[in-house]
C-alpha cells in the first residue's frame, strides 16, 4: 500500500494556495470598467505593445504615460466641446468639405497637444480650426472607444481564460490516461497491467477535474465570463455566421452535450475501477471480461465524444473558424501528455520503492509511446497548419495569421518543445531507460502541451493582450496542486499491484 | 596446420541456448551459430557486440534531410525564384511548409535505403553469392554451432555430446 508522503501533501497544498493567490490577483487587477482598461492601454502603448493606427496620428512618441492619460481626457473634453459648438455648425460643415485640411489636421493637432495645455490651446485656436479639430477628434474618439472596448473585453477575459486553459489541460491529461488505460485493456497488453493502478490513480482526477470544467461552462452560459462569444446574444444578433451555427452552438445544447460526455467518461472510469478491484478478490475472470468489454465500448464512445468535445470546448472560442482534423489534434495533444504523466508518476513511485515489478523495460515502453505520440501530434499540427497555409483561404488562414503575428514564440516554441526536443532525446534506446532523461523530456513535453492549449484558447479570448503572468502560472499551480492531491490520495486507497489480472504475471516479467 | 572445427547440431533452441552458455563458461571459442530462425537472446549469450546500424541510419537520415533542403533551396529560391500561385519564394523559411513533405520523404528514403545497403554490405549479401550453409538442415529445423578445435579433440567431442547435441562432427575447414 502506498502512503501519501506528508511532504508531497504539503507541497500540493502550497501549490494550491499560491495558485489561488495568483488567480485572485489576476482577477483583482483585471479592469472592472472601460476607464480602467483605457488606462491600461495607455500604459501599454509605450511598452511597445500593439500600436494602434488611430493613436499614431494623435500621439507623439515622446509622450510620457501621464501625458497619455491626460490626452484621453483631452480627447473626451474636445468631443464635449465639439458638441457644444452648435453655433459654429457652419464652420464645422465648411471644414468638412475641405478634405485636404482633414488630412493635415492630425499633424497640427499633434504638435498642439505636445506643446500647449488643453485650455490654452482651445482659447488660442482659431474658431474654424477648433471646430474642425473637434470633428476629427470625434471620429478618432469613436474608433478609440471601439478599440478600448475590445481591449477591455480581452483584459476581462484574461483571468478566466487562464483558469480555463489550466482546468482543461489537467482534466484532459486525466482523460488521456483513461483512454490509454482503455486501449491497454481492450488490446490485452501484456506489459502494462503492473501500471494499471497508477493509471487508475491518475484517472481519479477526472471526477473533480471534469466537474470543475463543467461548472466553468455553466458559468459561461450564465454570462459570468465571455470566453465563448457565441453565447452572447448581442454578438449573435449581428453575426450571420454564428446565427447559422446557433442550432448547434446554443447554451442549452452545449451544456447537455458536456454533461453527457463528462457523465460517460466518469461512468467508465468508475466502472473500470470497480471491475479492476473486483477482479482482485474474484475466483473467476468475469470482472476481467467485463472490463474488456467496457473498454471496447468506452473507446467507441470516447472517440466520438472527444471529437465533439474539442469542437465545443476549444474550437468554439473561434466560432468563425473550423478545421476537420481538430478533434484528432486535440486528442494527440492530451494523449501524449497523459502518457507522459503516467511515466512521471511511475518513476516517482518507483524511486520511492513502491513499484516492485516495474523495470526499465516498462519505462522504455512508456518512453516509446511518448516519442511516438509526440511525432503523431506534430504530424497533425503540421497537417492542419500546412493545408491552411498552402490554400491560404481567408476564412481559414486568419486563425494561423493571428497566432503567427501575435503568438510567434509560443506557436513555434511549442513545436520545438513537443517535437524537436523529444524526438532528438528519446530516439536513443539507452536514453529511454534512464529516469532523468524521461523526467526531463516529460517536463518539456508537458509544458509544451500546456502551451499548445494556451495557443488554442488565448488568441480568441485575450488576443494580443496575452501574457504568462500571475493568473496563468497561478492557475497551473492550483490545478497541479489539486491534481497531485487527488491522484496520490487515490493511490493510497488500494494496493499498487493488481492481484488477479490474467496478464499480471506476464507483465511482472516483462522484458524488452 | 590443420584447421579443424566441430559442427555440433541441436534440434531445439532452448537446448542450443543452454549449450552456448556452457560453451562460453568452458571458454571454448564459438566461431558461428546457424539457426533456421532468430533465437531471442542468442546474440547476448554468444557475447556479440550491439549493432550500430541504427546510428548509421540516423546519420543517413540527416544526409537525406540536407540533400532535400539544399536541392529545393537551390531550385526554388536561388536559381529561379518564380511566383508560383503566390507562394513566397523570397527565402527558404518563408516557403518551408511546402517543402516539408519532400524533406520528410527524402529523410526516410535515405535512412531506409542506405541502411539496407549498409546491412547487405556488412553481412556480405548479394545476388549470386555462394551460400555458406554448412548443413542444409539448419535452414529447416536444426541448429548448428561451429566451434574451433584446440588441444584435445576427443575431450571436446565428449563435452559437446553432453550438451544435448544430436550430432557432433569434426570437420576439416577449407
Amino acid at each position: 500500500m502506498y502512503t501519501f508522503s506528508s511532504k508531497l501533501k504539503t507541497l500540493a497544498f502550497i501549490l494550491m494556495v499560491v495558485g489561488i493567490i495568483g488567480v485572485g490577483y489576476s482577477f483583482f487587477t483585471a479592469p472592472k470598467t472601460l476607464e480602467e482598461a483605457e488606462a491600461i492601454i495607455a500604459a501599454q502603448h509605450h511598452g511597445g505593445h500593439g500600436e494602434a493606427a488611430h493613436h499614431e496620428g494623435t500621439h507623439s512618441e515622446t509622450h510620457e504615460n501621464k501625458a497619455d492619460e491626460a490626452h484621453v481626457t483631452h480627447v473626451e473634453d474636445t468631443v464635449k466641446e465639439g458638441h457644444k459648438l452648435t453655433d459654429e455648425e457652419k464652420a464645422h460643415l465648411a471644414s468638412d468639405s475641405v478634405s485636404s485640411i482633414v488630412a493635415t489636421a492630425p499633424a497640427a493637432h499633434d504638435s498642439a497637444v505636445a506643446e500647449e495645455s488643453h485650455e490654452a490651446h482651445a482659447e488660442a485656436a482659431v474658431a474654424g480650426h477648433d471646430a474642425h479639430k473637434a470633428h476629427d477628434a470625434h471620429a478618432t474618439h469613436d474608433e478609440h472607444k471601439e478599440h478600448a472596448e475590445h481591449v477591455f473585453h480581452q483584459l476581462q477575459n484574461k483571468p478566466w481564460a487562464a483558469v480555463y486553459v489550466a482546468a482543461l489541460f489537467f482534466m484532459l491529461i486525466s482523460l488521456g490516461v483513461l483512454a490509454f488505460y482503455a486501449i491497454q485493456n481492450a488490446a490485452q497488453a501484456g506489459w502494462s497491467p503492473v501500471l494499471f493502478r497508477v493509471m487508475e490513480g491518475i484517472t481519479s482526477y477526472l471526477i473533480p477535474g471534469a466537474i470543475i470544467v463543467f461548472i466553468f461552462l455553466v458559468v459561461g452560459v450564465l454570462h459570468f465570463h465571455h470566453l465563448f462569444i457565441w453565447l452572447d446574444p448581442e454578438v449573435v444578433a449581428e453575426d450571420h455566421l454564428i446565427q447559422q451555427k446557433s442550432g448547434y452552438l446554443n447554451g442549452t445544447f452545449f451544456l447537455i452535450r458536456a454533461a453527457v460526455f463528462i457523465g460517460g467518461w466518469i461512468f467508465y472510469r468508475q466502472y473500470s475501477r470497480k471491475q479492476s478491484l473486483a477482479q482482485d478478490e474474484a475466483t473467476d475472470n468475469l470482472s476481467y471480461k467485463k472490463s474488456f468489454k467496457g473498454a471496447a465500448a468506452f473507446l467507441v464512445f470516447f472517440i466520438v465524444s472527444e471529437s465533439i468535445m474539442s469542437w465545443d470546448w476549444i474550437m468554439s472560442v473561434d466560432p468563425h473558424w473550423y478545421s476537420t482534423l481538430f478533434g484528432w489534434y486535440v486528442f494527440a495533444s492530451f494523449f501524449v501528455s497523459g502518457i507522459t504523466t503516467i511515466a512521471l508518476i511511475t518513476l516517482y513511485l518507483k524511486s520511492k520503492g513502491y513499484l516492485e515489478y516495474v523495470n526499465t523495460s516498462h519505462i522504455h515502453d512508456l518512453a516509446k509511446f511518448m516519442f511516438g505520440i509526440s511525432v503523431f501530434w506534430t504530424y497533425l499540427w503540421f497537417s492542419q497548419f500546412m493545408l491552411m497555409w498552402y490554400a491560404d483561404m481567408p476564412e481559414e488562414v486568419v486563425y494561423f495569421k493571428m497566432r503567427i503575428e501575435n503568438y510567434n514564440l509560443p506557436f513555434f516554441g511549442m513545436v520545438a518543445m513537443n517535437f524537436l526536443f523529444p524526438v532528438l532525446i528519446l530516439i536513443n534506446t539507452d536514453f529511454k531507460r534512464l529516469s532523468w532523461i524521461i523526467v526531463m523530456a516529460g517536463i518539456v513535453i508537458l509544458l509544451g502541451h500546456y502551451i499548445d492549449f494556451f495557443n488554442m484558447i488565448m488568441p480568441a479570448t485575450v488576443g494580443d493582450q496575452w501574457f504568462i503572468g500571475a493568473g496563468e502560472i497561478g492557475a497551473v499551480l492550483f490545478f497541479l496542486g489539486l491534481f497531485i492531491l487527488v491522484v496520490f490520495t487515490a493511490l493510497t486507497k488500494v494496493p499498487l499491484l493488481a492481484k488477479r489480472n490474467p496478464l499480471i504475471e506476464e507483465s511482472k516479467h516483462f522484458h524488452y | 596446420m590443420s584447421n579443424k572445427v566441430l559442427h555440433v547440431l541441436y534440434n531445439d533452441d532452448d537446448i542450443l541456448m543452454d549449450a552456448v552458455k556452457k560453451t562460453r563458461a568452458a571458454h571454448h571459442h564459438i566461431e558461428e551459430v546457424f539457426t533456421p530462425f532468430p533465437v531471442h537472446g542468442l546474440d547476448k549469450a554468444i557475447g556479440l557486440p550491439h549493432t550500430r546500424i541504427a546510428i548509421a541510419s540516423f546519420i543517413y537520415g540527416l544526409i537525406g534531410l540536407t540533400v532535400a533542403t539544399t536541392m529545393m533551396r537551390y531550385i526554388m529560391i536561388v536559381d529561379w525564384p518564380q511566383d508560383i500561385g503566390g507562394k513566397p519564394s523570397f527565402s527558404y523559411i518563408e516557403n518551408m511548409p511546402a517543402f516539408v513533405p519532400v524533406m520528410f520523404e527524402m529523410t526516410v528514403f535515405f535512412a531506409a535505403h542506405l541502411m539496407v545497403i549498409t546491412f547487405y554490405m556488412r553481412s556480405k549479401l548479394w545476388p549470386f553469392k555462394a551460400a555458406e550453409n554448412p548443413d542444409v538442415r539448419t535452414t529447416d529445423d536444426h541448429f548448428l554451432m561451429e566451434v574451433a578445435v584446440n588441444g584435445n579433440e576427443d575431450e571436446l567431442v565428449t563435452f559437446f555430446q553432453n550438451t544435448g547435441a544430436v550430432e557432433v562432427k569434426v570437420v576439416e575447414k577449407h
